[in-house]
């Protein structure tokens, strides 16, 4: 069987097709829910948030030049909308660099460590870091963004997209090893 | 040295790519190279061995995250619909620049130069007009404010609330004030526009028989006397 493409889609939204919008709302939404949520925090909001997403899709659908895929228009579409409404938070008024500095309470990674569950504590690893180093991780393991989809995303260089993935990996791999995993690296 | 430096650097560009050999998002070329490094790098390997661990536990980590109910795709569907709405009535609605551009591009050259005289024609005829309001109003009019709603500078006559039929076209709307001699004096307001059917009162008889007329007319949706303010 073969499914419409999602560029087939876009341009059957630009022309007001709702199934279309449907469709790719099924195919998409649960991924875009997953990456606002890990930006964001709360649950309730970034469902919200997705119904934006996608209304801004309807809107622009005859502006998607095709030039990155729709998965990766999305995911730039959301992070800037979580972004925004990060920023807009009275009580947590957060520029790029503080946001990118705190690091999300997860349990702590030893208490996993002593359930002698590595891969728990590697999860719980996962969600200590902060949300700059979260969401190159996101994007690159569990999106499967190339490098230059994650620079249209992020909006950076693409060296300093892969910087920034080496960096998360030292920043997991010191944690891990603060729970009391040792690796071999970093 | 510098071939050391060479392959240093060369060795650190593919440690910064294991991520995404990972997860299979390489091209061909750059796949090939990370394989054959590793083939020959027992310490890439090793740390090629943690990436893919951390590959596993973050997708395990966002699928255990769930996902959205029901009502985002609800909301959504019903944001659209709104959209489409209010879309479908700015449609509707006689757009008086989209008319002119219309017609203008799809006249000859040769018409579009007797239009430019009948245009600047119009134009002399509307500056004699706002000179004489202009005077009129001097000659012990009331003070108007900027802000003041245009009503008060229009004088009394009669009015209808208009709205045109969505497959009307802008031949058939100016076609239709023509033979009835309105005028568009406010709107739209939603899709209605209130016409003046005459700068004076008329019988309430006549008034009547003409709203029918215009009732009947293919261009019209709705038609209806505006209740004296």
């Amino acid at each position: 069987m073969q499914t419409t493409s999602d560029e087939a889609l876009i341009g059957r939204i630009a022309a007001g097709d709702k199934l279309a919008m449907q469709v790719l709302f099924a195919r998409h939404h649960v991924r875009v829910y997953r990456f606002v949520l890990r930006l964001m925090g709360d649950p309730s909001r970034a469902e919200d948030l997705i119904s934006e997403v996608f209304l801004d899709v309807w809107r622009q659908a005859d502006r998607f030049e095709a030039r990155s895929q729709v998965s990766t228009w999305l995911l730039a579409i959301a992070r800037y909308k979580a972004l925004s409404a990060l920023r807009k938070r009275p009580d947590e008024e957060l520029d790029d660099e503080t946001a990118g500095a705190i690091e999300d309470p997860g349990d702590d990674p030893e208490v996993a460590m002593q359930k002698k569950d590595t891969s728990v504590v590697l999860r719980e690893c996962l969600k200590k870091l902060s949300a700059e180093h979260r969401e190159i991780i996101d994007l690159v393991y569990y999106h499967e963004k190339s490098v230059e989809e994650v620079a249209r995303i992020v909006g950076v260089p693409e060296n300093t997209v892969k910087t920034r993935m080496f960096y998360a990996r030292k920043r997991l791999g010191e944690l891990l090893k603060a729970a009391g995993v040792e690796r071999g690296w970093p | 040295m510098n071939m050391i430096k060479n392959k240093v650097s060369e060795r650190e560009e593919i440690e910064a790519l294991l991520p995404w050999h990972a997860a299979g998002t390489l091209s061909r070329r750059e796949a090939q190279k990370v394989e054959q490094a590793l083939a020959s790098d027992a310490e890439l390997a090793i740390q090629y061995e943690t990436v893919r661990q951390d590959l596993v536990e973050t997708i395990g980590l966002n699928e255990s995250l769930g996902a959205p109910s029901a009502r985002a795709m609800q909301r959504l569907m019903a944001d659209i619909e709104a959209d489409v709405s209010t879309a479908r009535r700015v449609r509707s609605s006689f757009n008086l620049g989209e008319w002119l551009s219309d017609r203008l591009s799809s006249f000859s050259p040769r018409t579009l130069a007797w239009s430019a005289t009948a245009a600047a024609l119009a134009i002399v005829l509307q500056a004699g007009l706002l000179a004489g309001m202009f005077v009129n109003d001097r000659q012990g009019g009331p003070f108007i404010t900027a802000s003041a709603p245009m009503e008060q500078t229009v004088k009394p006559g009669t009015d209808a609330l208009i709205s045109f039929a969505p497959t009307a076209t802008a031949g058939e709307i100016t076609k239709l004030l023509q033979t009835y001699k309105m005028a568009i004096v406010e709107g739209p307001t939603g899709e209605m526009y209130t016409v003046r059917l005459a700068v004076t009162g008329i019988p309430k008889e006549e008034l009547a028989k003409v709203i029918k007329q215009l009732q009947d007319e293919k261009a019209v949706r709705f038609v209806g006397q505006k209740s004296a303010e």
